[in-house]
């Protein structure tokens, strides 16, 4: 029978594209998602090139310009103890780049392993993976930040990271459960189980993408929340400290300086905008390239 | 005499697209008309337009009159006082047509007094004796029953007799047995006639099945991308038709009475099972669960395929057969019994072993949409079984596109996803996914029954194609018998679990021996007015429903319902009841088996 099918030597063009190659293409027809991973290339450009490209560092204070407007020396303008904004600003955007997109993307990784799991194994893996996710949810996680940060200044901001990802993920987690166990019931998991495909690959390659929209969703939303939550935790002494900055110490500074003196706020925070809005393109291309029947992605 | 409903120039559209144009129909007093078409058809677009049920998002026009009073564009208060009262509303599935938390009674008792100026005991006085009039035992007691304490055969007598309640003019059935098993079909239609004589109603059968129009309906229309394409008396439609399409579904339509020529089996035998069972826990409680019963799903199952050879397993819908195959597939050993694929025991493999099984034995799922990952491009899904078996990107590259040339499906299309398919191409990629590893066995679960007979004519002709390329084994499950009697080489039929009778196709549908076999087919209608209307009279009507498997029957477990019961003697009877027959191979489990032409 192995003949009967080889002996049709139909002449062959390419092999056709797998899902990735369809995806990306899909993903790259799309303008407005393409427009937003620009803009996030252009950001961390930005944030990695223009301390390079300015002579003032961010912690540097000169005396000689206090809180002045932009100009060709201060490109931003300085704040109010005489630091340059521009240095500041790509600085704290640097960290805010890195945080936002890692806590999201560990957070969400960490979520759709945990959830999908759960809800496909069923039985003892899905109750001590819930009982896991339950505990976390009533730690109070900004306690346990506030207590473990300090110690762990050594290993710097990637500990934050690490810190603000761990107390993320829980209710996404819980979602992605409940969304698997319906799945886990549908014919082609099913398929997929009679033709011997193993337990990881089925929830990799048949779970994840029918919960993709979801998490994607969820992890756009994440980068702003773990950019806020940084600056929240800076806040109150924890976290980013100075003279480092982020993107959230410097609002939260320049705050009351809004109106008065424009430059020591705006900058910062609309490049936060700018970041998230990207982040929210990218995400809504992502999703309708990973969805055939979305309306807004062509094939 | 003026007809009671006259449909002229009946245009419906959904969102600007034409779903039925220009339809035309009259219907007389006490008739029945049969309207017949595929899905998209637009048949039970026409049949809810009479009633204004349509959804929002569709535009009626053109005229429907009801004994002259014009319902098109009639105010929702006038519509009201009609449905239900004049014309009354048989719908395909009777679970969803009833609310979950009122009793039957009292909804048939509502529907009584929304019409009728009666006190509340006289509604439910009425109530029983529609319940009674269509054949529920101890209706006064089944009144106060819930909708999900009723079976599916019971809620469909119910519905039928909420539509009985006010002795209406019409009774619209928009596919009123297509959810049922045929043995439950029957004893439906058999109701939906008393009703019809009993209330003098005129009947508008809606249904996509031409035997069911065929056995009931005066008169057909067929109806076809929206418009009516053909219409007159069931016997003219039937034996003469004049329209192609008309010609063309009445051919497509498998039968169960053309005989065919099977092929002798020849080939070693590819799977063999002995006594399969296969019991559920019945469970109660939340945080601890304890086991308060079983449900013995499979309870005796013996099937025999050779090379080359389609087995057909028959039953219906809780009989077991799904849970047979799932327990094949899973390649465990079975909890009891045996399952031998190609001559290995599945009792005692190796990791290995099992793994080299995989690739000999493959599926194909009844509900094509449900079985394809919808995020997945149809190469990727053809090409999933080869991968899991490890074959590496080349290959897959080469096979992809040949698999889909095989089943008549453009290789140009891997790049597109399941739901730009329609439903037979998708069916066509679930059996290029099967064949990718080329397997020997191929395991088709009802493959055909959520497909229109026209697409379903194709898979068929497709299946039996590369059958006899491929050399493949088939275990074909299905509770159609006519598709059955098609694609077979071999029956086995199970009741409750249990294997009642095997046998060569022809042997099976001509001389059945076993009491069940008989029924199940004497209950399949024939697209044929004449000779359906002549099976009608000798029809074996199983009473009641099929016993619930959560029972051990000591034995013959079908004696409940056994046809042949009332005619035999009491030591025989007794013997029914302590002795389980025994199937051995070939032939009927049964005492005292009895040829019966039925077909």
């Amino acid at each position: 029978m192995t003949t009967a099918v080889i002996a049709e030597e139909a002449p062959v063009a390419a092999p056709p594209a797998g899902r990735a190659t369809v995806v990306l293409r899909r993903f790259l027809r799309n303008r407005t998602a393409l427009g937003g991973a620009v803009v996030l290339v252009l950001l961390f450009l930005l944030a990695f090139v223009g301390p390079y490209a300015t002579k003032w560092s961010y912690s540097h204070i000169d005396y000689t310009a206090l809180r002045a407007a932009p100009g060709a020396d201060h490109w931003w303008g300085t704040n109010r103890i005489g630091q340059d904004v521009f240095a500041q600003t790509v600085r704290g955007l640097q960290k805010s780049l890195v945080i936002g997109l890692l806590v999201a993307v560990l957070s969400t990784g960490l979520a759709s392993l945990v959830g999908a799991c759960a809800g496909y194994f069923g039985g003892w893996t899905d109750r001590l993976l819930m009982f896991l996710v339950d505990l976390l949810l009533v730690f109070p996680s900004f306690l346990i930040i506030a207590i473990v940060s300090p110690r762990l200044n050594s290993s710097g901001w990637f500990a934050l990271v690490g810190l603000l990802g761990l107390f993320a993920w829980m209710i996404t987690a819980r979602v992605v459960r409940s969304m698997t166990l319906s799945l886990k019931e549908r014919e082609f998991v099913r398929a997929a189980r009679y033709m011997g495909v193993g337990p990881f690959r089925i929830i990799w390659r048949h779970v994840l993408p029918n919960v993709a929209s979801f998490l994607i969703i969820d992890a756009t939303i994440q980068v702003g929340g773990a950019v806020m939550s940084e600056t929240a935790l800076s806040y109150f002494g924890f976290g980013v400290q100075p003279p480092d900055v982020s993107l959230g110490t410097l609002i939260a500074d320049g705050t009351s300086a809004a109106v008065t003196y424009p430059w020591m706020f705006f900058f910062a925070a609309g490049l936060l905008v700018v970041f998230v809005l990207a982040v929210n393109l990218v995400g809504d291309g992502l999703r309708d390239a990973l969805d055939p029947t979305s309306k807004g992605a062509s094939r | 005499m003026s007809p009671i409903l006259q449909v002229t120039d009946l245009d419906v559209d959904f969102d600007g697209r034409p779903a039925v144009r220009g339809v035309a129909l009259t219907l007389e007093r006490g008739e029945v008309l049969g309207l017949v078409g595929e899905s998209g058809s637009g048949k039970s677009a026409t049949a809810l337009a009479v009633l204004g049920l349509l959804p929002g998002n569709a535009q009626v026009r053109g005229s429907v009159r009801l004994d002259g009073q014009e319902l098109v564009g009639a105010s929702e208060k006038q519509l009201t006082r009609i449905r239900g009262s004049r014309v009354s509303m048989v719908f395909q599935d009777p679970l969803s047509a009833f609310t979950p938390v009122y009793r039957i009674g009292d909804q048939i008792a509502e529907a009584v007094r929304a019409h009728q100026d009666v006190s509340r005991e006289q509604a439910r006085q009425r109530a029983v004796e529609l319940l009674d009039l269509v054949g529920i035992p101890e209706p006064a007691l089944r009144a106060r029953a819930f909708p999900h304490e009723f079976s599916g055969g019971m809620r469909q007598r119910a519905m039928i007799a909420m539509a009985m309640a006010n002795d209406p003019d019409i009774i619209l059935a928009d596919e009123p047995t297509t959810a049922l098993d045929v043995t439950i079909q029957a004893q439906v239609l058999d109701v939906l006639r008393t009703a019809q004589r009993e209330t003098g109603a005129a009947l508008l059968l809606v249904s996509h099945d031409l035997g069911v129009i065929a056995g009931t309906a005066d008169r057909v229309a067929v109806m076809h991308e929206g418009r009516v394409v053909e219409s007159g008396t069931a016997v003219d439609v039937f034996e003469r038709p004049q329209e192609p399409y008309t010609k063309r579904l009445l051919a497509a339509v498998p039968r169960m009475d053309t005989p065919r020529a099977p092929q002798p089996p020849t080939g070693e035998t590819v799977l063999k099972v002995r006594g399969l069972t296969r019991t559920f826990p019945l469970l109660k409680g939340t945080a601890f669960k304890r086991r308060i019963g079983s449900v013995y799903a499979v309870d005796g199952v013996d099937l025999d395929i050779r090379r080359g050879e389609t087995l057909a397993l028959v039953g219906e819908s809780g009989s077991g057969k799904s849970t047979t195959l799932f327990e094949l597939l899973e390649l465990a050993p079975p909890e009891g019994g045996s399952i031998e694929l190609f001559g290995n025991d599945l009792a005692g493999l190796g990791k290995a072993e099992t793994k080299a099984l995989r690739r000999r034995v493959q599926i194909v799922f009844q509900d094509p949409m449900a079985s394809l990952d919808p995020r997945m491009p149809v190469g990727d899904i053809v090409a999933e079984p080869l991968r899991t078996q490890g074959a590496d990107r080349a290959t897959i590259g080469r096979r992809v596109p040949r698999l889909l040339a095989q089943v008549g499906l453009d290789p140009a299309h891997a790049e597109r996803y399941p739901h730009e398919f329609s439903g037979g191409q998708r069916q066509r990629v679930g059996i290029a996914r099967a064949l990718s590893v080329e397997p020997e066995l191929l395991v088709l679960d009802e493959p055909v029954s959520a497909l229109d007979v026209s697409v379903q004519a194709g898979v068929l002709e497709l299946l039996q194609r590369l059958k006899e390329e491929l050399g493949l084994a088939y275990l074909f499950v299905s509770h159609d018998l006519s598709v059955v009697r098609n694609i077979a080489d071999r029956v086995s039929v199970v009741y409750l679990g249990r294997t009642v009778e095997a046998g060569p196709v022809d042997e099976v549908f001509e001389r059945p021996r076993h009491p069940y076999t008989q029924a199940l087919l004497s209950a399949v209608p024939l697209p044929d007015p004449t000779r359906e209307r002549a099976r009608q009279r000798s029809r074996i009507l199983l009473a009641g429903d099929p016993p619930s498997p959560t029972r051990r029957y000591d034995g013959c477990r079908f004696r409940a319902r056994c046809p042949l019961r009332p005619h035999l003697g009491e030591r025989e009877r007794k013997r029914c009841e302590q002795e389980a027959p025994v199937f051995d191979g070939d032939g009927a489990a049964c005492h005292f088996p009895r040829v019966r032409e039925v077909v």
